[in-house]
């Protein structure tokens, strides 16, 4: 029996900006891959009506000291290098398959290790000679210490072209200075609230800084835990960017394991939730299906940390593209 | 919102005599404080100034040299608006305007379609302006079908329900916005609709305020472009504004900057 389908084609006046984070040795930096996202001009995989020319990449995380609070379930793959970021760094590219790696100076944090910035400068360039991929750099999150810290390591890192995070709406002229001056991208942050998402790109763009050098960091909530809200506003986002709001056009990132691997679903070991099953399942299976409704909701970068949900995540992606093996 | 800048008429003086004399001089100045302004289109009107065609010719040349911006070619003469049309240099265009009347209808709703312009239809025909709601709806309706059957689609036309002078007639207001409700239900996608804004405060005090109050209200019921005074800033705020409201942008602290910065680079 024909059934006549409606065409349901749609088009979008305005492309998702594109990002290409790293350089090699031709564009100023030592990297053997950069790694380019967005472009995109039309929904999540909606590839029967606009071109998704760059597929979402996956950045894993490595930290610059050892992984203490990581479950262990996702710290087993990595007990042998989480001393060293470098070889961390390693396995997660050459073992699981990073595109990028995002490197979080966790040891910063002057509530915990204090590392200095020169400590900092260490850790990226110990990860910077270990692997080719392209660098991600997140700072311990306390403004004063992140501006003491970022003015040293995006110098140390000069033309590397790295993705440095994060900007918000209280905290954003020194990482533009910085981004500015050594020519590196930025991560614009804000805390599930579409309206400061624009907020944090106006003020990164007043101070001067290409929109078209932004991604957006929308916050991100595990599975179970927020998700919905995360969902709806990088819809919301993406459909703005999309129809011409040339202050949402940009690519978004997604922080999935450090979220997922917070919450007790992932973390609790069968022994105190014995309905819940195998933890060792259960925990990357949180995390590879928080990645799929990011995939779905408009993510261009995936931040994460269990090899099993990587493969899965990456795997998914090319399905989703057609793009299978 | 599509805000169609309306200072290059002859009604006005400079204007007129720019016209008259050939002197391009007021008339670059004009366009390029509007297109920076954040203009749209730029209406230009020869108005009483002159019925000769090459006039219109010239006009529109010096407005395409000096600024980028599309051009609303503005007459009730159908030589002098092809004239005009036929002076562009392919941007983005409106013919203003057609009225109701057949016989104008006939003939101006080809040169659109011919130029590939977008026209406005002013909801009048030789009986008159209408004083009713009805009678706006009508009257639109006979020009939005007209436009269709030569081939013009719905994202190019622009029906405009006439603004009376509250001045002089307070009542007509709310039928006009009436009729702009009744307008959006036309077709899917709606046509535009438009208002020569400065109507409204023709003869009044209190101008600036009295169109941007009536804008908004417009806004809501549906307009979505105005032949206004767009070197009015706290006209253009409150448009931005009501886009914010109309949950046609989204908001941020610095939503006035956002609107600049679109705006300067024209269009929105």
């Amino acid at each position: 029996m024909g059934v006549e389908v409606p065409d349901v084609k749609e088009s979008f006046p305005q492309a998702i900006y594109t990002v290409t984070i790293g350089a090699t040795p031709e564009q100023g930096g030592t990297r053997t891959k950069v790694v380019t996202v967005g472009g995109e001009t039309t929904l999540p995989f909606h590839t029967f009506e606009g071109e998704i020319p760059h597929p979402p990449a996956v950045a894993m995380e490595v930290w610059d000291i050892p992984g203490e609070d990581w479950p262990e379930v996702v710290k087993e793959p990595f007990a042998d290098v989480m001393e060293s970021p470098g070889k961390w760094a390693r396995k997660c590219v050459e073992e699981y398959g990073a595109d990028l790696i995002c490197l979080r100076l966790v040891g910063c944090d002057p509530n915990g290790a204090d590392r200095s910035p020169e400590e900092a400068v260490r850790a990226v360039r110990e990860v910077l000679e270990a692997v080719g991929v392209p660098l991600i750099i997140w700072g311990c999150g306390v403004p004063d210490k992140d501006n003491e810290v970022f003015p040293v390591v995006a110098e140390a890192v000069k033309g590397e072209n790295c993705l440095l995070g994060t900007i918000t709406q209280d905290n954003y002229k020194t990482l533009v200075a910085v981004a500015t001056a050594y020519g590196h991208k930025l991560i614009a942050e804000s805390p599930v609230d579409i309206n400061i998402a624009k907020q944090v790109n106006i003020l990164a763009m007043d101070a001067g800084f290409p929109l078209e050098k932004l991604v957006i960091y929308p916050s991100t909530g595990a599975l179970g835990y927020g998700i919905e809200y995360v969902y709806s506003i990088m819809e919301r986002t993406r459909l703005a960017g999309l129809g011409g709001d040339k202050l949402m056009a940009m690519p978004i990132l997604c922080d999935i394991g450090k979220e997922v691997w917070g919450v007790k679903e992932a973390r609790a070991p069968r022994e105190e939730q014995p309905e819940w099953g195998d933890e060792r399942l259960r925990g990357p299976l949180w995390e590879a299906t928080t990645a799929y409704m990011y995939l779905l909701a408009g993510a261009d970068i995936l931040v994460m940390r269990h090899p099993r949900a990587v493969k899965a995540a990456k795997e998914t992606i090319a399905r989703l593209l057609g793009r299978e093996g | 919102m599509i805000l169609i800048g309306e200072r290059i008429n002859a009604g006005f003086k400079d204007i007129a005599r720019a016209i008259r004399e050939h002197d391009p001089g007021p008339i670059r100045e004009w366009a390029r404080k509007q297109a920076a302004a954040g203009a749209d289109y730029l209406d230009v009107n020869i108005g009483a100034a002159s019925k000769d065609p090459a006039d219109m010719e010239w006009l529109v040349k010096v407005v395409q040299d000096a600024v980028p911006t599309p051009i609303c070619v503005d007459s009730n003469r159908p030589e002098v608006l092809e004239a005009g049309l036929a002076a562009l240099d392919g941007r983005p265009a409106l013919v203003n305007s057609t009225t109701a009347d057949d016989e104008k209808l006939e003939k101006i709703v080809p040169l659109a379609a011919k130029y590939e312009a977008g026209i406005i239809g002013v909801a009048m025909d030789e009986r008159g302006s209408p004083q009713d709601v009805e009678r706006r709806v009508e009257l639109g309706a006979k020009i939005f079908a007209a436009c269709i059957d030569a081939g013009i689609p719905p994202e190019k036309i622009f029906l405009d329900p006439i603004l009376m002078p509250i001045r002089f007639m307070q009542d007509q207001a709310m039928k006009v916005l009436e009729a702009i409700r009744q307008y959006t239900m036309l077709s899917d996608p709606p046509p535009h609709i438009s208002v020569g804004l400065s109507n409204i405060c023709s003869k009044a005090k209190e101008r600036s305020l009295l169109a941007r109050t009536f804008l908004v209200m417009a806004m809501a019921a549906g307009l979505d472009a105005a032949i206004c005074n767009v070197m009015d800033k706290e006209l253009l705020a409150a448009v931005a504004a009501a886009e914010i409201i109309l949950n046609k942008e989204i908001y941020s602290d610095d939503f006035l900057k956002v609107w600049a910065l679109k705006r300067s680079k024209g269009g929105g």
